[in-house]
């Protein structure tokens, strides 16, 4: 049994209509999405935006309501479990994507990390304070920050801040959701090396939802594309990168920048070819709705969409 | 000989706060040839934006020194109404953030419509509108017909994106101003879009700043990189140079901290500190020997200047030649201090 195990879960959104607000249709933002991943690892969740990687990610935290499917965290079921105070809110937490907007500006910093501690640990104020200058010092800030406000600091700081308290409650899993897309590189350099940090420190397992693959590559074991919330590919971060089979994930591989100047011209051709392969080969790798197929299995670890051989 | 398309000479844009000039970009000089992309690279709040925004006289309450020559003739001292006669004609600009820049209450056809009618009052209605499809379908819009019919909040982000560009270039100016055009977009359409500039710069011969802050971007468009640092340059080079002997610490450390993803490294390398505020400006020496911290003093220049250590290769500051990355458990430290 893997640590949490994500089974065929849908999140599918109402569409309102007509004069009386009718349901008219779904807009299957998650459709079908399988994810297991073993404790102490990093499982990479990428896609464009708009293909459900958020969704997903919101969905197991207990944010978005699940339609159909299942999330077992340490062999417990926890789908649509009312999530108030149980063991599974304590031990799953969320790192957000914009650190300039998930902190609230009227807060000083002591409340915004000590939140999670106030509604889980009945500690007196003291306590609370010595906890929160604790956390402050492991994510690298000064205790004097502690009664500053958010405003005070800067994009990579704030993040430090965001993670702070989404490990407040010493977490087994932290679902990242684009920690460091709003970061310029060196601070993005920062928050991604301390994530790693924390992460042997206090054993942690994140699920890392990005759409830039070159973190993705940095940081991640394990790997599954999105598409119009099914999954196009799976595998490891080698099966990905060096052996894409889905023409999507070798359109999305190829359109990575290199740093190297001077294979700018290769690179560019190397993109042509992959466009043409695509436009091409596009009806058979997705269905007449243009979604993705079911996943087939081609090796141990490395499984693709494709459609069923007859 | 190259031809000169923009010259910049000891630009100094500053912005008063609290009674006081601050300059965020700082005795700059700088020239763009025809056919030619420059890109500008910096963290936020290097003054790359100032730049962009003097260029095309956008700043309505800085205070702007210095010369700004397109084509001989000065856009840094016109009054508004000749400014407008070269904005948006000579010089297009593509804006960061597609979602704010265009007016949430006019139709794409007439977005774009405007601004050739501005430049151009005597072209007839249909021949405008004839333009627009035509611009649309450069960019590459699918169904341009029904696009031009619809409001921005209808499109996705890569599609104002689009849109934008075909606004930039709808005079087919000589110089093209882009301001972080693919920060806010994924992967695909980023390197569409890319794509895109750069035939267009094929086909319209222009010359193009390219400014951004992903380096990835820069190693697959520029001809010519300068890096900017706290509101100066610090140090300017054609783009293989730039990437195979990088000289200034910044570049360097810019560099090394992006995830290569080629070899095993497990930590990524992190520039102490934070870019300084307008205010908090180090007025004189090396602005970034505060970040570089194990660098010994004398090793920087009193009052730094730009030098050409080889054709065309310029560095700011003497630093660069006793400069070296701390060891790996060394760097620990800092990162934790």
């Amino acid at each position: 049994m893997s640590y949490l195990e994500v089974n065929d879960l849908k999140v599918h959104f109402p569409v309102k209509g007509g004069i009386f607000g009718r349901t008219v249709d779904h807009i299957k933002a998650v459709d079908g999405v399988s994810i297991s991943l073993e404790k102490g690892k990093t499982y990479g969740l990428v896609g464009e935006s708009g293909s459900g990687k958020s969704t997903t990610g919101r969905a197991i935290i207990g944010l978005n309501n699940i339609t159909s499917g299942q999330v077992i965290f340490e062999g417990e079921d926890i789908t649509n479990v009312k999530r108030t105070k149980s063991e599974a809110t304590k031990n799953i937490q969320m790192i957000f994507q914009d650190p300039y907007s998930s902190l609230n500006p009227k807060k000083r910093v002591v409340d915004i990390v000590s939140e999670p501690l106030r509604n889980f640990e009945n500690l007196t104020r003291k306590e609370e304070r010595k906890r929160v200058s604790e956390l402050l010092e492991l994510v690298g800030l000064s205790p004097e920050s502690i009664l500053k406000y958010p405003h005070e600091f800067s994009g990579g700081q704030r993040q430090r801040i965001g993670i702070a308290r989404a490990i407040a409650l010493k977490p087994k899993l932290i679902i990242a959701d684009e920690p460091v897309s709003a970061l310029d590189v060196s601070v993005q350099a920062q928050v991604l090396n301390f994530m790693k940090e924390i992460q042997k420190e206090l054993d942690l397992t994140y699920l890392f939802i990005s759409h830039d693959l070159g973190v993705i590559k940095h940081m991640c074991d394990d790997i599954g594309i999105m598409y119009k919330g099914r999954y196009v590919e799976e595998g490891t971060a080698d099966d990905i990168f060096s052996n894409p089979q889905h023409i999507y994930t070798k359109r999305l591989v190829a359109a990575i920048p290199d740093i190297d100047p001077n294979k700018r011209e290769e690179k560019r051709k190397f993109r042509e070819e992959v466009k043409t392969e695509y436009d091409q080969s596009y009806n058979d790798y997705f269905d007449e709705e243009g979604l993705a197929y079911k996943l087939q299995p081609i090796s141990d670890t490395h499984y693709v969409a494709l459609p069923e051989k007859g | 000989m190259a031809d000169k398309l923009l010259e910049i000479k000891n630009l100094t844009t500053s912005f008063r706060i609290k009674d006081d000039y601050h300059a965020a970009v700082d005795n700059l000089s700088l020239t763009v040839n025809k056919n030619e992309v420059l890109a500008i690279v910096g963290e936020s709040g290097c003054g790359k934006s100032a730049l962009a925004f003097s260029i095309m006289g956008l700043h309505t309450r800085a205070k702007i020194d210095g010369d700004i020559l397109y084509r001989d003739k000065n856009i840094a001292k016109m009054t508004p109404a000749e400014l407008n006669k070269v904005r948006g004609k000579d010089i297009g600009m593509i804006f960061q953030d597609p979602l704010t820049s265009l007016n949430p209450l006019m139709q794409i056809d007439e977005q774009i419509g405007e601004t050739i009618l501005l430049h151009n009052k005597e072209m007839s209605k249909s021949a405008r509108q004839e333009r627009v499809l035509d611009l649309l379908n450069k960019v590459g819009i699918p169904r341009p017909e029904y696009v031009m019919n619809q409001f921005p909040h209808e499109l996705s982000g890569g599609m104002r994106q689009r849109v934008m560009i075909a606004m930039a270039i709808a005079n087919k100016p000589e110089l093209l101003i882009a301001d972080e055009p693919t920060t806010a977009l994924d992967v695909t359409i980023q390197s569409q879009i890319l794509d895109l500039i750069n035939k267009l710069k094929n086909e319209m011969n222009s010359g193009i700043v390219l400014i951004t802050h992903d380096l990835g971007v820069v190693a697959e468009m520029a001809d010519r990189v300068a890096v900017m640092y706290a509101g100066q340059i610090v140090e300017v080079a054609d783009v293989k140079t730039l990437f195979a002997n990088p000289k200034h610490p910044y570049t360097r450390s810019l560099l090394n901290s992006v995830p290569s993803g080629n070899e095993e490294q497990d930590q990524l390398h992190v520039i102490q500190g934070i870019v300084p505020s307008l205010q908090n400006l180090p007025r004189e020496g090396c602005r970034f020997s505060a970040r570089i911290p194990w660098v010994d003093d004398s090793a920087h220049e009193k009052h730094p200047e730009l030098r050409e250590v080889a054709p065309g290769h310029l560095v700011r500051c003497t630093c660069y030649k006793h400069f070296s990355f701390p060891d790996a458990s060394k760097e620990e430290q800092h990162v934790l201090s």
